[in-house]
């Protein structure tokens, strides 16, 4: 942990614009060259309330939010609008200052906004600074924004003063103003951005944090894993969505609606997710690419219409961004607990296909891929994610993006195929062959000459018509199971899983989805440190990738699964599919609605190699393996 | 791109017989029972109407009624429970040349999908929507529906049921419906040129479609008076205006469970939009169905490339 990057915390309150200036700020950091991730932390409210965004910026690859942070700006004001006299705030005015002090790195550098918070008020900030050796700079921001336009632009006055304080150039921030505001809004900005830096410029510093410099090769853009998601779709050929708002997925949603209409495509927002999850059944069975997708407690709901597409083998792609549960849980929190919910939801032998992305490029990579098998084996496909995931940005080369669009139906038939297909002696097109090469049996698609037959939830003939012949039954199960295999030897060609570390360690780290990150961070600490790890992130979830995990298992002594979820649902998984391991696989565990910190991990595996049975300081649980 | 779907506005004569599948099993519903009535009156409009069954989409939910598209000749979704409007609803926006119909039962379209119900009336999707009103659960062996009257003792209801039956013409005027009718299996002339009414109207035509269940509901409507109210010069109203409209539905739904039965039209709004129209209108709808798009060679795929550029 070292200072040669900056990690910016902007703390106030919800609605206070905090989302819009961190997302500008990271950008113009971004475009100077450095490698930017941004962490945003939030309440379930809409205005007021303890809300914060970090933007962790340094020259070189950066995968996690990393240890706390080294700079503060404190905006104050986080109280609700319009506090009536007798209502109970506790301290909530003061929190962007008494929240945030925990974390704030040694030598660490504050700002505040005296025009909101007076330092008396701050209990205690004097002895503390003077013991972590803080840089206190307390200044007005209230006052520059007001005297140049109005009081919500202290945000902007707040940055002019971060880049006076670590030397940063204005060119980037500037532009980015331009980009989003025009006229007197603007001219007033650029003034309070000028006015902070100024007065800032003109103070003697007593800290030595500098903004790192750095290069990009080639063009960045700052995207999240919900944009990952969404240009991954609509590349894909997705062309209808259906939906119910919750949080946070919320944002696939919203820029999925944004960007259809105008695209020929269409979004629904419909009564309930049973509904938004059988829209998206209907218009697949109809021939569009559609997928429907929601958080814990909404995707509940679409355990219906997900077992109805398995059975009709209507193609379907379904997104589930994870929250602290169960019921309504915790919104804005982010948990990895909805792993077992999505792999083993709906009756039956029933069956999906389920991916878990780490990152936004891994969002986009698998979420095309997520269109390619359900459009191809007519199965439901899942992207599961998270809160965390979902709403953090990090920057990609631009060229990633830069791909051919897929819209292709995988297998469906054209109307010559159909002429070709098999059909009963009434005509009817065996829609659901009993006996397939791989387990596939091509479809056609209403309004199709020569392609009619019944797609239905009951079990049926190969014409579609309902039946509880034992011998067809059977065939038709056993012919949806082939899928999955066929599906496996797909997911190897593309080989989603990532290992990195030192390849000869014999300890190993098994991560899935948003903490892969992390514990990338903390593998190349431990192992610049001097000790010998390696760590395997898996993504495909469903068909579980047994071989590939099972080497990796096999290969070190004993391994630690890192999972956000109390009830080691991961590691569950791996043992089950893979039928062993019960003594080799420990976990580390984090539910308290915070995503793992690198430091933890590294914490908790030097426990596990000195052979230790204390349990890590931090707010983890360190569980031991099991019996074989 | 017409080639993609060439069953659809193919113009010939269609016999009803084209309806009805060779060698498929006959129907598992009971002998006597209305659900027959609705399946004749049903092939009866779609070959008045000259749809050809590859263009036709039913979509059905569970239960007896659930079962009608596999006597039904046609391109067929059989959903869950409920679930057969949000299915309809969507294969219509997503190819609004398809002709698409739904059909559930009491149970299916009032109780477990009621929500469904309510939010398609309201959006007026162009659809025709059959419940298949029997006033009880028959493929479960007989329990108390939505509409089943007070009073009503089943093995769920011992002591009788202590509700009112649900309203299902107020329930659709209030909700949005712009085309509302109640017809029954004992009338089946009648029943095919309200279908075919309801399938040429343009916005989202719900159809109460009274069927007699001879197994579990001995009240069967078959031996009660049925009065059309459009051929009876007592019940004079204008189908067009709400208020009468309303009135006359409140009268036929005490009227029910009194020993006579009403029939007939009860509302239809003209010159209002379908939900595709007024989508299409906002610019958020294609005017051309949106899956003939994937069948189009010609057409330019917009790449995620093309909205990059906001984030660099």
């Amino acid at each position: 942990m070292t200072d040669d990057e900056l990690i910016w915390r902007v703390a106030g309150g919800s609605g206070d614009g905090i989302d819009s200036t961190s997302q500008n700020f990271a950008k113009a950091l971004m475009r100077s060259g450095l490698d930017v991730f941004t962490h945003r932390h939030y309440p379930s409210r809409i205005r007021g309330g303890h809300t914060y965004v970090e933007i962790r910026a340094k020259d070189g690859n950066v995968t996690s939010r990393g240890d706390g942070y080294n700079f503060l700006l404190a905006l104050g004001d986080s109280f609700a609008r319009n506090p009536t006299d007798d209502a109970v705030y506790g301290d909530e005015e003061v929190k962007p200052l008494t929240e945030n002090l925990d974390d704030l790195r040694e030598g660490g550098i504050i700002v505040y906004d005296e025009g909101l918070l007076d330092e008396d008020d701050v209990e205690g900030l004097d002895e503390r600074a003077e013991e972590n050796g803080w840089h206190v700079y307390p200044l007005d921001l209230r006052g520059i924004a007001k005297e140049h336009g109005r009081e919500v632009m202290r945000n902007t006055a707040g940055v002019g003063a971060t880049a006076a304080l670590t030397d940063m150039d204005l060119d980037h921030i500037e532009d980015l103003m331009s980009d989003a505001m025009g006229g007197e809004v603007l001219e007033q900005n650029l003034e309070v951005l000028h006015d902070a830096y100024d007065q800032v410029n003109e103070m003697e510093f007593s800290h030595d944090l500098r903004v790192p410099e750095g290069e990009h090769d080639e063009e960045q853009v700052l995207v999240s894993g919900s944009h990952g998601i969404a240009y991954a779709a609509i590349d894909a050929g997705c062309r209808f969505i259906a939906g119910y708002p919750m949080t946070p997925w919320t944002d696939v949603y919203t820029i999925m609606t944004s960007l259809l209409p105008d695209m020929g495509g269409i979004s629904e927002q419909v009564e309930d997710e049973i509904a938004a999850a059988a829209l998206a059944v209907g218009a697949s069975h109809a021939g569009v690419k559609a997928m429907s997708g929601s958080s814990g407690g909404g995707f509940a709901l679409m355990s219906e219409p997900l077992g109805l597409a398995e059975m009709t083998e209507t193609p379907l792609v379904l997104l589930e961004a994870m929250r602290a549960g169960p019921s309504t849980g915790m919104p804005t929190k982010p948990e990895q607990a909805d792993l077992e919910h999505i792999l083993y939801t709906s009756q039956g032998d029933s069956h999906r296909v389920a991916f878990g992305p780490s990152d936004p490029k891994e969002c986009y990579e698998q979420t095309r891929t997520a269109f390619e098998i359900a459009w191809e084996y007519q199965i439901p496909s899942i992207v599961v994610y998270d809160q965390k995931l979902s709403g953090e940005y990090r920057n990609v080369d631009a060229s990633f993006f830069d791909r051919e669009p897929n819209p292709t139906l995988g297998s469906t038939l054209t109307e010559d195929e159909l002429a070709e297909a098999p059909h009963d002696d009434t005509g009817k097109f065996h829609r659901f062959q009993q006996e397939t090469d791989n387990g596939v049996s091509p479809r056609s698609i209403p309004g199709q000459k020569g392609g009619r037959y019944l797609a239905s939830g009951n079990e049926h003939w190969p014409n579609g018509h309902i039946a509880e012949d034992p011998d067809n039954r059977q065939m038709q199960v056993d012919r949806r199971i082939q899928k999955l295999e066929s599906i496996r030897t797909d997911l190897d060609e593309r080989d989603q899983q990532v290992v990195y570390g030192d390849e000869d360690a014999d300890f190993g780290l098994v991560v899935w989805g948003s903490q892969q990150g992390t514990v990338e961070e903390a593998v190349n600490r431990l192992n610049a440190n001097g000790n010998s790890v390696k760590a395997l992130g898996v993504s495909d979830l469903s068909p579980f990738p047994v071989e590939e995990v099972s080497a990796f298992v096999d290969s070190v002594d004993e391994a630690l699964v890192v999972e956000m979820s109390a009830t080691k649902q991961f590691r569950g998984l791996i043992q089950k599919e893979a039928g062993t391991f019960g003594g080799k696989l420990s976990s580390l565990l984090k539910y308290n609605g915070n995503p793992f910190e690198p430091a933890e991990i590294v914490e908790a595996v030097e426990i596990e190699q000195n052979g230790g049975d204390e349990q890590p300081t931090a707010q983890t649980t360190l569980e031991p393996a099991a019996g074989d | 791109m017409s080639k993609a779907f060439s069953a659809i506005g193919e113009e010939r004569d269609v016999e009803r017989d084209e309806f009805t599948p060779g060698v498929e099993p006959q129907p598992t519903w009971c002998p006597g029972c209305g659900d027959f009535g609705v399946l004749k009156a049903l092939k009866g409009a779609m070959a008045e109407l000259g749809k050809d069954p590859e263009e036709i989409l039913l979509c059905t939910g569970i239960g007896c009624s659930g079962k009608l598209n596999s006597y039904f000749d046609s391109y067929g979704f059989h959903t869950i429970h409920g679930r057969s409007l949000p299915v309809a609803r969507a294969s219509k926006l997503a190819n609004h040349d398809l002709e698409v119909v739904a059909a559930g039962g009491d149970g299916d379209g009032y109780g477990i999908g009621g929500n469904h119900f309510m939010h398609t009336a309201r959006e007026n999707h162009d659809l025709t929507y059959i419940v298949f009103n029997n006033e009880i659960f028959g493929l479960t062996k007989g329990q108390t529906s939505p509409t089943s009257p007070k009073g009503h003792k089943s093995k769920t209801q011992p002591h009788g049921v202590a509700k009112d039956p649900l309203r299902p013409l107020s329930m659709s005027l209030s909700a949005g419906a712009s085309y509302i009718a109640r017809t029954a299996a004992v009338n089946p002339n009648q029943a095919q040129e309200i279908l075919v009414e309801a399938m040429e109207h343009d916005g989202f035509a719900h159809v109460d479609f009274l069927t007699q269940c001879p197994t579990w509901n001995k009240d069967a409507k078959q031996y009660v008076p049925y009065v059309d109210v459009q051929e009876s010069d007592d019940y004079d109203f204008d189908v067009s205006d709400r208020r009468e409209a309303s009135e006359m539905m409140y009268e036929t739904e005490d009227a029910l469970h009194e020993g006579t039965v009403l029939t007939g039209r009860y509302y239809k709004q003209e010159g209002r939009n379908s939900y595709q129209q007024e989508k299409q209108a906002r610019g958020d709808m294609p005017e051309e169905p949106l899956a003939g798009a994937y069948f189009d060679d010609d057409k330019e795929w917009e790449r995620s490339y093309e909205f990059i550029d906001r984030h660099k």
